[in-house]
């Protein structure tokens, strides 16, 4: 059986332009075209006829950017607004976890505040004695209850919130997103309390932005696109392509910022601000911002990142290989040079560096046009965006051509692990150890 | 609608628990707490009496003495009715981001703000009984029976123009303040501060199609003036609040959908 029914849900929010603000009430009635005036400026279609069912007992993720109608979805779910077109059936008592403690009165205590919110939620007074010391117990509030709410931390006041709408008991639970806010343990309660609503054979509905919570506890995900369904399915399967997909826009959008660096590189030395430093060495490289800079006698001319297939990108799989290619022109031939690379995390922390002097290289010889190819076999940085430092200088340092952080790429991983380095490893177990999913 | 009506009922304890919500919150943190709600009829007797004694004695017919009681039956109701629905063309506003949260039927809101208004108004009935037995005006034991009946029109009345003028408001914010001035209006167009037998008959016939005009003279006769109250108009006014009230229920009830969206 099916505890929610979506079918074919078009949602349409209409939005009032200037005119609106001015001319209300009155000058409607005064002009007589309340109607008119009624009419919206624009209209801005959050769900395009969207269509799904979740069977009862099942839990469902729905993922996507922001603005893709997530959000609208569940609350037409929840019966807080009605969509446009289309119809929804639910089967059974929903709550909805929007915003904790959305109805709490900051003046009053938290024990008249769960009353108050429970009977919101369309529980009774006794019900809600009956199960208020749960509710309690499950929020760590048992000294504070008594307090007036605006006394209590966001953790206290997010607890209580929570503890209420899921002592509902509900048939079907529709959250939004509010785990993203708490702390370790807090998180951990609400998942516990997620896995026993599935165990008890609740239907479960999660938006969220984290995938790994998705991948976790979800039996099936739907992915909205602005407004549409764009993949129902397995978890696995689904947010992949969903990586894929977001990677693909990360890689252009990461073009256009490095399209600027690509324009330095091809106008040459023309561009004014890079030229006004070329030549000079800032005094501390780490420290220097983003630039270039160099006596241009070679240049490099283009900097791509390839990935395994060779396809010039921007956003590479932990792990992956990536080839650095650099072109390089030298307007005189030259036998002092040395090719470097390094690479930075986001806080400006450099990862790695090497140059082809440090790795003990001799310099022959450097002639007209030619690539420099850096091959990492496996890129084992974790998730996060990098920069990078690209440069061809003499061997006592002065610079032809150094290109400070100019270029950035963006490693993904299904696995949010920390640092930055992810070295290549497996977990083993023996003995009494017993552990699966590894 | 009548489904909508009957849900209603079942979140009757959710009405009552946020009535006492209003009033505990609205003093908590005040050191003299419900203390204050006498203070303001109190206030307005006393100044009334001294005005009504010392600095006009003799504007008004000498047959209504105490005059300070006479206006303080009309003033009570009309403080309940004007503030009620004063703060009901704020309240489903105020309390946006609980319309877009939390699904509940939303015209709890108005109902309990016309609820904690009657709840104020019962606190000052005992200032007036006080200043009653003080100057010892008569008072029929048997008229006192009429008033619950006068309470509760009133109260069907309020609520119904509350819930309308709530929901209004989230459409056209420009309701707030068309409120605020047609109740100033409304006001001087009730026979409180003058008694109705001072106003000459053109006028009367205007102000007796004022519902709110018989339920003050209502008030009046009840509690101040001599003689026995038949029930004057009250059977008509008891069927205009009913009215009132389901077309403002109605109203509300048609626009419901969209509070989530325009709160």
């Amino acid at each position: 059986m099916a505890a929610i029914v979506v079918h074919d849900v078009r949602k349409v929010y209409r939005r009032y332009g200037r005119r609106r603000q001015f001319a209300t009430l009155k000058s409607a009635l005064l002009s007589g075209n309340l109607l008119r005036d009624l009419r919206p400026d624009a209209v801005l279609e959050a769900l395009k006829g969207v269509s799904f069912d979740v069977a009862a007992g099942r839990t469902l993720g729905i993922i996507g950017r922001n603005g893709s109608g997530k959000s609208t979805m569940l609350k037409l779910i929840a019966g807080i607004g009605k969509p446009t077109s289309g119809s929804i059936s639910v089967n059974g008592r929903v709550s909805a976890l929007i915003e904790l403690g959305a109805g709490f009165h900051p003046e009053i205590s938290g024990r008249e505040n769960v009353f108050i919110n429970g009977m919101m939620l369309g529980l009774s007074r006794r019900d809600i004695a009956k199960r208020f010391d749960e509710i309690v117990r499950f929020a760590e509030l048992e000294e504070f209850i008594d307090a007036p709410v605006k006394t209590y931390s966001s953790g206290m006041y997010m607890r209580l919130g929570f503890a209420v709408a899921t002592s509902v008991d509900p048939d079907v639970l529709l959250v939004d997103e509010v785990l993203a806010v708490g702390d370790e343990s807090f998180t951990h309660k609400c998942l516990d309390a997620f896995a026993d609503l599935k165990r008890r054979g609740r239907t479960v509905v999660l938006v969220t932005h984290s995938l790994d919570l998705v991948t976790r506890f979800c039996d099936d995900v739907l992915w909205l696109d602005a407004g549409e369904v764009r993949l129902l399915g397995d978890p696995k399967r689904v947010i992949d392509a969903y990586l894929t997909a977001v990677a693909g826009e990360d890689n252009r959008r990461l073009a256009e910022g490095d399209t600027a660096a690509h324009e330095g590189l091809n106008t040459e030395s023309r561009t004014p601000s890079l030229e006004s430093r070329s030549g000079e060495l800032p005094r501390d490289m780490f420290q220097a911002a983003e630039g270039r800079w160099g006596s241009r006698e070679v240049e490099i001319t283009e900097v791509d990142l390839l990935d395994p297939e060779g396809v010039a990108g921007h956003v590479f799989q932990s792990g992956s290989r990536m080839d650095i290619r650099l072109r390089v022109r030298a307007h005189r031939t030259v036998s002092d040079f040395v090719f470097g690379v390094g690479i930075f995390s986001a806080d400006g922390v450099c990862c790695y560096g090497t140059n082809t002097q440090i790795e003990g290289a001799t310099a022959g010889e450097l002639a007209g046009d030619g690539e420099v190819r850096f091959v990492i076999e496996a890129l084992n940085l974790v998730d996060g965006t990098y920069k990078l430092d690209v440069a061809v200088h003499k061997q006592d340092g002065v610079p032809y051509d150094y290109h400070r952080l100019l270029h950035t790429f963006r490693m993904t991983s299904r696995l949010k692990e920390v640092g930055i380095f992810r070295p290549p490893h497996r977990w083993s177990f023996s003995g009494g150890v017993r552990m699966s999913g590894l | 609608m009548l489904a909508n009506l009957a849900r209603l009922f079942r979140y009757r304890a959710l009405i009552s628990s946020l009535v006492a919500r209003e009033l505990t919150a609205r003093y908590r943190g005040s050191v003299l707490g419900f203390f204050w709600s006498f203070v303001n009829p109190l206030l307005l007797l006393v100044i009334y009496t001294v005005v009504f004694t010392v600095v006009l004695p003799s504007v008004h017919p000498p047959e209504l003495e105490p005059y300070a009681i006479f206006m303080f039956c009309g003033i009570l109701p009309w403080t309940w009715f004007s503030a009620s629905l004063l703060e009901s063309s704020n309240v489903l506003v105020a309390n946006g981001n609980l319309i877009r949260k939390v699904l509940f039927p939303a015209e709890v809101l108005p109902i309990v703000t016309v609820l904690a208004g009657l709840v104020h108004f019962c606190l000052g009935l005992p200032i007036l009984a006080a200043f009653l037995a003080y100057y010892r005006v008569p008072v029929a034991p048997t008229d006192l029976l009429w008033l619950p009946l006068i309470v509760a029109i009133q109260l069907v009345l309020t609520v119904g123009l509350a819930l309308l003028v709530s929901v209004l408001t989230v459409h056209f914010r420009d309701v707030r303040d068309l409120v605020a001035n047609l109740l100033t209006l409304w006001f001087f167009a009730t026979p409180i501060i003058y008694p109705m037998t001072q106003a000459p008959g053109s006028v009367r016939r205007i102000l007796s199609l004022n519902p709110f005009t018989h339920l003050v003279i209502a008030y009046q006769e009840v509690l101040f003036l001599p003689g026995r109250y038949g029930g004057g108009r009250l059977p008509v006014v008891a069927a205009v609040s009913l009215v009132v009230f389901l077309a403002g229920y109605f109203m509300f009830d048609r626009l419901r959908d969209t509070l989530a969206e325009e709160v």
